[in-house]
């Protein structure tokens, strides 16, 4: 239980950070972690207290395994992040060389 | 044709790769070959359109289909919705191509462009055949991704500013549908909708469902932008190229936002009364909102775009419609009847809405303005894009006999006949709202007196621009025809089938 609780307050932790901060390469960061904090909270549901690897060993039958299935969608789930954080980073840097600031109240031309 | 169906996203991938790779030793590689490609997919969809019956037809990826009775492939399904959203993608995905190019001339790299362009299609194709969760996810995030770079592609500070803006409320949502995939999974252990459905069952009240639903709601209602999580649209749509704006206002918030929201809704949940009202309200708000902020604007393409939060806003209102009849389960013909209004009203936005940004896309190429004010009088020097505009206009302000008339009035019928009169009413005041901004739009670029001397030596877009805007003039005439039942039978009725007999999908699929 402590787990998801500790997963949870990553979660906030996020999503304090996306609302508060004013750097767009902390509000990537903040993503991230967010993004993050979800991942372990996939990989804790497929955890089994004692379970071992998922690699099926037919000499020992009646072995206890951790569910695969979130693994592997944890797995996809980071290489999604990789290029979400990737295009967040070069849209930053773009942005940085048109305003030379990082500041996002300093980059506001789109209103209404 | 069971073959047929993992080359609609396979074909448009492939071909992304291949305009990279061999675009750069052939040159114009990229010019004949997207358009080809787009050609094929919009033939295989028209021509799934027509075999397409009742029962969904399911692809095994890799052969893994069942274990001991339980789906653990990945599944592809194709049944009567999810074709017509294929046909509408791909036929507004060719038509915005074709479009482009001319309209991408002024751009530096191209090949980047084409190659995006083959990936979000690939993307929306994969979200509206997928029977899994998760692939469902990755498909998104396949689509929405390369639309933030399509967002940022003229590379000025608006352009960029509109994609950052765009990619952090996108992640922030993929984040909560992620999250929402992960507390199915936990609930039910598996991820096929249709196995989710059957285990799921009779489960209408529980708080950890209605907690899911909710967080569902709110990931792909900030993808579809329905009201109270809007802000990003109207930047976002507005920034990017035309073309590129057609495809997001016409499709991408549809696929990604609108089609998987009623899909889960309709055939993996059984829906509570209170969700079906929160998603009448949620799309009453955004009618009305989107109409009177689009009602102020001055930069055509931010006009269209809130535009097209209000008539999102339209099919959300009769599917929470439909939604709260059948949860009542008083009034049948009332909901089939908000069902049709609002799968009509769906293929007529992605029509007339892509047209309108294509001609926003045409005034912008000549004037390189968006300001209405530093427009006018156009309509004698551009008269192709005057014409399909005002047909486009006309179609979306619901003027007989265009085909956003008849939507609409299906909606408004619908919403007498389940005695919501306040919405009905709401939906008139909306529609002649939206008919104000139009006549603005129409007044300010084609009729005023001209401001300079100079725009009178503009000329009418290259033909591959206004072939594509004749197309869809001609499309918002011609869908008009689906008001009659004998057509709409043929045409739409498949895809009301679907969501009407909402245990048909999941039965089909695991032989329960």
């Amino acid at each position: 239980m402590t787990a998801y609780i500790l997963t949870f307050i990553l979660f906030l932790v996020g999503l304090y950070g996306v609302i508060t901060r004013r750097n767009l390469i902390k509000i990537a960061i903040s993503l991230s972690i967010m993004e993050f904090s979800i991942f372990l909270l996939l990989v804790l549901i497929g955890f089994i207290d004692g379970g071992s690897a998922p690699i099926v060993d037919p000499e020992k039958a009646g072995t206890l395994y951790v569910d695969p299935l979130p693994q592997a969608m944890v797995l996809t789930a980071i290489v999604i992040g990789l290029a979400t954080t990737a295009m967040l980073m070069a849209i930053a840097i773009r942005l940085y060389r048109k305003y030379k600031t990082f500041d996002i109240r300093e980059i506001k031309n789109l209103r209404g | 044709m069971n073959a047929l169906i993992p080359l609609f996203v396979a074909l448009p991938l492939i071909a992304a790769f291949l305009v990279m790779i061999l675009g750069k030793l052939v040159s114009k590689f990229h010019r004949f070959f997207t358009p080809l490609v787009l050609l094929i997919l919009l033939a295989m969809a028209i021509y799934e359109f027509s075999m397409a019956g009742m029962a969904p037809i399911i692809y095994t990826m890799g052969g893994w289909s069942t274990l001991g009775g339980i789906p653990v492939g990945i599944y592809l399904v194709l049944d009567g919705f999810s074709v017509l959203m294929l046909c509408i993608i791909n036929l507004v995905g060719f038509i915005a191509l074709f479009y482009s190019l001319s309209y991408m001339k002024q751009y530096t790299a191209e090949r980047n462009y084409y190659a995006l362009f083959c990936l979000i299609i690939a993307g929306m194709n994969g979200v509206v055949l997928s029977g899994d969760l998760f692939n469902l996810f990755v498909f998104m995030e396949v689509s929405v991704i390369s639309s933030y770079a399509l967002v940022a592609f003229g590379v000025g500070k608006t352009e960029l500013e509109a994609s950052f803006k765009y990619q952090v409320l996108g992640v922030l949502a993929s984040m909560l549908i992620l999250l929402a995939i992960g507390l199915i999974y936990w609930q039910t252990k598996t991820l096929n909708i249709a196995d989710v459905k059957t285990l799921l069952k009779g489960g209408a009240g529980d708080p950890f469902l209605v907690f899911i639903q909710v967080l569902l709601i709110s990931g792909f209602g900030l993808k579809a932008a329905i009201v109270p999580f809007h802000a990003w649209l109207p930047d976002a749509h507005s920034s990017a190229p035309s073309p590129i704006s057609a495809m997001l206002s016409g499709v991408l918030i549809k696929a990604v936002g609108i089609y998987v929201l009623i899909r889960l809704f309709f055939n993996m949940f059984a829906f509570s009364h209170e969700i079906a009202v929160i998603f009448t309200v949620l799309g009453t708000l955004s009618m009305v909102a989107g109409a009177l902020l689009a009602l102020m604007q001055w930069d055509l393409k931010r006009l269209l775009a809130y535009s097209s939060i209000s008539q999102i806003g339209y099919v959300v209102m009769a599917f929470g419609m439909a939604m709260v009849l059948l949860s009542s389960g008083t009034n049948q013909g009332a909901a089939v009847l908000a069902v049709t209004g609002a799968v009509y009203h769906l293929v007529n936005h992605a029509v007339f809405k892509g047209l309108l940004f294509l001609n926003a896309g045409a005034l912008e190429h000549r004037l390189e303005t968006r300001d209405l004010r530093k427009m006018g009088g156009l309509s004698t020097a551009m008269p192709i894009t005057s014409s399909t505009s005002l047909m486009a206009s006309m179609s979306i302000s619901g003027i007989p006999p265009f085909n956003g008339f008849f939507s609409k009035l299906i909606i408004i019928i619908a919403a007498i006949q389940g005695h919501f009169y306040l919405l009905a009413t709401l939906a008139i005041v909306v529609s002649i709202i939206t008919l104000g901004y139009f006549l603005k739009f129409q007044r300010y670029a084609f009729f005023n007196k001209p401001l300079e001397k100079a725009l009178q030596k503009i000329r009418e877009v290259p033909f591959s621009m206004s072939f594509s805007m004749l197309v869809l003039a001609v499309l918002c005439f011609a869908l008009s025809l689906l008001a009659f039942p004998a057509i709409s039978n043929e045409v739409l009725r498949p895809a009301i089938d679907v969501l009407m007999q909402s245990d048909l999908y999941s039965i089909t699929i695991t032989g329960l």
